[in-house]
């Protein structure tokens, strides 16, 4: 195999099993790749003596013919925002400093379980709180299609932004990702990747750091829809310890790739073609459109007469949901202490110092509409209006099988734009956060380039737990759209981004 | 809304954050945009509509009350920026 780390996840799971490489010999050609993309920023933590330790016990069991799973010996990077042993977990942000957790998450637990190796934790918004990944405490991760035209570069999307990142440029069969209200979603489509946030409850959140508890799930962010359903069997299942972990069974992801859509139902909802969208998003959403029908799919129009409100409801749910989850960094139990004379001085002055402004607006966001006299108007309000939201998803999945829509308003814009006022930031997430307040699988595929040559993805949304559909119409619309385009920072095609790696 | 200096102070000491004063302002008028932002949600008619709380549409499942973890406390205080003898350490907050 002349570069393995250009192979699909199904590739390489398919060398291994020939014998035709070893484990060690794909994380060796990852960990040559993550250091000569250093520039991208992708990764907090590389962590290459774990790598090479369980890729060496894989080509142990594989010689032996006892292999854990078919993803044994699969290098993958994990988001810095799962938790896991002894090997530090930052949430890219300053306040948990030097925190090595004495647990590991359900959902890594799991990969390490089916033999896994894990390259390293990957750069994010601190807290998954953006979609830029430029509010990181880690410094901005750089997206490898870029720099645009104009020599700025381009941010990966956010939150799961150097999960992204590291799965486009070839550093890594697979990442694991986080969605609050678009976190795995909009990167994949900024990045040209897959990206699938699947239904709530179908992975744990148990060991992941809680942004807000009522919408995070945990996803995989992959080159290929059938990759992504390779690794999201590895990562799903119920798990007791997660209180919100659904007691279903799982069903055979993969086994839905490449599946017959023909008489499947696609919706098309008319209020996702909002004011102001871009031409070449438009007409990519008709691309799609026309590539379903083609594959034999019926396509009509629906209606979610409340999408216009999610936004604004979920900028009240979910930092309301942060401010009371981020309540335990105190300076007292782990991570940053910043001293004061007294015990509430000394909250104070770490909270003050150890989160950055976007945390920090967030939570004062949360606190107030908390607090006395202000929880009827909003946050009891959003909470109904989310209501109405789900309400309309189910009423439309009466009628229709999935829905497509695109995956985010834009291709990927330069590092430092968008940052004058938040909410241009929020709008990022409009095709995306409906999904999360209605607990949803959502998936983006690639799908296009825009103009300036950048990935544009389409997302596919399904009914609670029909992730198999979801997957079924991604492979149709990947198998249509047939995107091979690469980044331009794929492994060692500049040595731009490689310069502060190997200085 | 407009929040003035002194709610943004409040909002702040009740999350516990210390900002400086030399920020208030910019603060202020960062939450007050959002705020306004959000308040669009009054134009919707939520009438007999019963609170989201969950996605999940089950009943939260008990499990037995009894210990089934513990028993390293020096694991647990491992990340713990000031711990002696088995406690973390706070500030006094008792008067002599």
């Amino acid at each position: 195999v002349s570069d393995p780390t250009h192979l699909t996840l199904a590739d390489a799971r398919r060398a291994l099993a020939s014998g035709a490489i070893g484990a060690v010999e794909l994380t060796r050609a990852c960990l040559d790749a993550m250091a000569a993309a250093r520039g991208l920023n992708a990764f907090i933590t590389e962590t290459p003596e774990i790598a090479l330790r369980r890729a060496e016990r894989t080509d142990a069991r594989r010689a032996k013919g006892v292999p854990l799973s078919g993803l044994d010996g699969i290098p993958i990077a994990i988001k810095d925002l799962f938790c896991t042993e002894g090997v530090l977990t930052t949430a890219a942000s300053h306040i948990l400093d030097g925190f090595a957790p004495p647990y590991e998450s359900t959902v890594t637990a799991k990969l390490k379980a089916a033999g896994a190796v894990m390259l390293g934790k990957t750069n994010l918004d601190e807290f998954a709180m953006g979609s830029s990944n430029v509010t990181s405490h880690y410094g901005p991760v750089k997206n490898p299609w870029g720099p645009a035209g104009d020599g700025r570069d381009l941010v990966p999307g956010g939150s799961s932004g150097g999960s992204a990142a590291a799965v486009a440029a070839g550093l890594c069969f697979g990442a694991t990702g986080t969605d609050t209200g678009g976190s795995i979603r909009q990167p994949a489509s900024f990045c040209g990747i897959v990206g699938l946030k699947p239904t709530y409850g179908r992975c744990s959140r148990w060991g992941i750091v809680a942004f807000a508890s009522s919408l995070d799930q945990a996803g995989p962010m992959t080159r290929t829809v059938r990759d992504a359903a390779i690794l999201l069997q590895a990562m799903a299942g119920h798990d007791p310890k997660d209180s919100t972990s659904a007691p279903v069974a799982l069903p055979d992801f993969e086994a839905a790739v490449g599946g017959d859509i023909r008489g499947l139902r696609i919706g098309i909802p008319t209020e996702y073609r909002i004011a102001g969208m871009a031409d070449e998003i438009g007409a990519l959403w008709d691309r799609g459109i026309g590539w379903l029908e083609a594959a034999g799919a019926t396509v009509e129009t629906v209606s979610l007469p409340h999408t216009r409100h999610a936004l604004a409801t979920y900028y009240i749910v979910a930092p309301a949901e942060a401010s009371s989850n981020l309540a335990r960094y105190d300076g007292v139990r782990f991570g940053l202490r910043v001293p004061g004379a007294t015990l509430d001085e000394m909250y104070r002055n770490t909270r003050g110092e150890g989160f950055g402004a976007e945390v920090r607006r967030r939570i004062l966001i949360g606190t107030y509409v908390l607090s006395a006299g202000y929880y009827d108007a909003y946050y009891l309000k959003a909470q109904k209006v989310r209501a109405l939201i789900a309400r309309d998803f189910r009423e439309a999945f009466a009628d229709v099988d999935v829905l497509l829509t695109p995956t985010a308003p834009s291709d990927a814009f330069a590092i430092g734009e968008n940052l004058d006022d938040p909410i241009t930031m929020y709008l990022n997430d409009v095709f995306t956060v409906p999904t999360s307040l209605a607990g949803l699988p959502g998936m983006s595929v690639p799908a296009g380039l825009s103009r300036r040559g950048l990935p544009l993805g389409l997302q596919v949304i399904g009914r609670p737990f029909d992730e198999e559909t979801v997957l079924k119409v991604g492979s149709a619309l990947e198998a249509a759209a047939q995107f091979d385009a690469r980044p331009r920072r794929y492994r060692g095609d500049t040595g731009v981004d490689s310069r502060r790696g190997t200085s | 809304v407009s929040l003035d200096l002194e709610t943004v102070k409040t909002i702040a000491l009740l999350a516990r954050i210390r900002v400086a004063d030399d920020q208030l302002e910019g603060l202020a008028r960062e939450l007050s945009s959002i705020l306004g932002w959000v308040e669009q949600l009054n134009a919707v008619d939520t009438t007999d509509v019963a609170p989201m709380t969950s996605v999940a549409e089950m009943t939260l499942p008990q499990r037995d009350d009894v210990v089934t973890d513990g028993r390293y406390p020096e694991r647990v205080l491992a990340n713990a920026p000031a711990a002696i003898d088995g406690f973390y350490v706070v500030p006094k907050v008792v008067e002599p």
